[in-house]
């Protein structure tokens, strides 16, 4: 353990209630100990549930550690108890930039700057966001940590994902497990993108899709025919996991599948979110 | 499951406030088994649909290694019908009809109730 995080980590021991951990949690994360990080910002959040900063230091754990809807979590509740918050704004313009969403990202880009208009970082994102040439885009350009941190092997590995290639395989991007539960399918059944794996890793892409073949017609035969309306999503519990069924356009489906840890509540929100990435790819592609 | 059993089990989600109706329905044709429904909901239709549907979800999350589905939620803009299988190798289905602003876990409860009772 080096010296400053044993030395904060004393502060914060022999006063739990002090804002130290934000320090100490952000030294973790520069040294890119996420585990330790992380517990270290839980346990200050169970303290300073309030605390936009809290959330936001909690944010960039993930978003460094990859966990990027966790990112898009905390971040999010970083605005609802902050709205101006820079460094939510500038991270989730960072995930909506992942995502392909462009017109999201510079919208988040947009209020950060309102809310500080001197910050260079943001100039610089906009440019990647616009596609000037030469820029690029990673989210500690945009979210600089409240020290300045050393370049990080990963973030410069980021950098080198430009605007104008985010290429068909990559509609999900940045969406946690797009290569194992999520698929996105034609009316007809076939596959648009995405990719489902079983627990034991077979890839059985082909197989699922071709079984959820016309569910959209019949579920909007049932809701019709019971006067519901239109259907907006189907769930399904399994013993090994839960599925979660949507319609990013009356002429695809989108399933998401995760294992029983996720509840499916927050398997529904998650679905969303991607038929909404999957919408937007799809207009593109028209 | 005796037909009494099967009136108890409907009864018991039907009481459930939002609910509009409930069925038990044979999963390998589709044709109702016993009913609960409230007047104008077309149960026949609704019931083959519902098999049918299960029939693919089954399939579905089998292959990819999930197991055999134990309960589905079709959401719809005005009410949702929720699905329960049940009975000797799940041979039923347990079909809820109900409002858009149902207890759903209240009604799953209900459903996977009803679901361990049968035979």
């Amino acid at each position: 353990m080096s010296d400053d995080v044993k030395a904060l980590s004393a502060q914060l021991a022999s006063d739990p209630q002090s804002l130290v951990f934000l320090r100490l949690g952000e030294l973790l994360r520069q040294k890119r100990q996420f585990d330790a990080a992380t517990r270290v910002a839980q346990h200050g959040l169970e303290r300073h549930p309030h605390l936009a900063d809290a959330h936001d230091l909690l944010a960039r754990i993930f978003a460094d550690a990859h966990d990027y809807e966790h990112a898009f979590d905390e971040w999010d509740m970083t605005l609802r108890i902050a709205p101006q918050h820079t460094g939510a704004l500038k991270g989730l313009a960072f995930l909506y930039f992942k995502i392909g969403d462009l017109a999201q990202a510079e919208s988040h880009l947009q209020a950060a700057k309102d809310a500080a208009p001197d910050d260079p970082t943001i100039e610089q994102a906009f440019a990647v966001i616009r596609g000037e040439a030469g820029a690029t885009l990673a989210p500690h350009a945009a979210v600089p940590p409240p020290a300045a941190a050393p370049e990080q092997p990963h973030a410069a590995e980021r950098r080198s994902e430009s605007v104008s290639a985010l290429p068909d395989e990559r509609i999900f991007a940045g969406l946690e497990g797009a290569q194992e539960g999520l698929l996105l399918l034609d009316a007809a059944g076939l596959v648009l993108g995405g990719a489902l794996k079983t627990p034991e890793g077979k890839d059985v892409t082909d197989t699922v899709a071709a079984y959820l073949a016309g569910v959209s017609q019949e579920s909007a035969r049932a809701a019709r025919l019971l006067d519901l309306g239109s259907w907006r999503g189907l769930s399904a519990e399994g013993q090994g996991g839960h599925v979660y069924l949507v319609q990013p356009t009356p002429e695809s489906l989108l399933l998401l599948m995760r294992d029983r840890s996720l509840p499916l509540g927050r398997l529904g929100l998650l679905a969303q979110r991607a038929a909404q990435v999957a919408r937007q790819w799809l207009e593109r592609q028209r | 499951m005796t037909a009494p059993a099967l009136a108890r089990a409907l009864d018991l989600i039907t009481r459930v406030r939002g609910v509009r109706g409930a069925m038990v329905v044979s999963r390998s044709d589709g044709l109702i088994v016993a009913e609960q429904l409230m007047e104008g909901i077309k149960g026949s239709a609704v019931a083959a649909l519902a098999s049918s549907l299960a029939g693919r979800l089954h399939r579905a999350m089998v292959s990819a290694g999930l197991g055999p589905s134990q309960f589905w939620h079709l959401q719809c803009d005005h009410g949702a019908l929720l699905v329960v299988p049940a009975g000797s190798e799940a041979g039923l289905l347990l079909v809820a009809v109900t409002e858009a602003d149902v207890n759903v876990g209240l009604v799953r409860l209900e459903l996977l109730r009803a679901a361990e009772t049968a035979p």
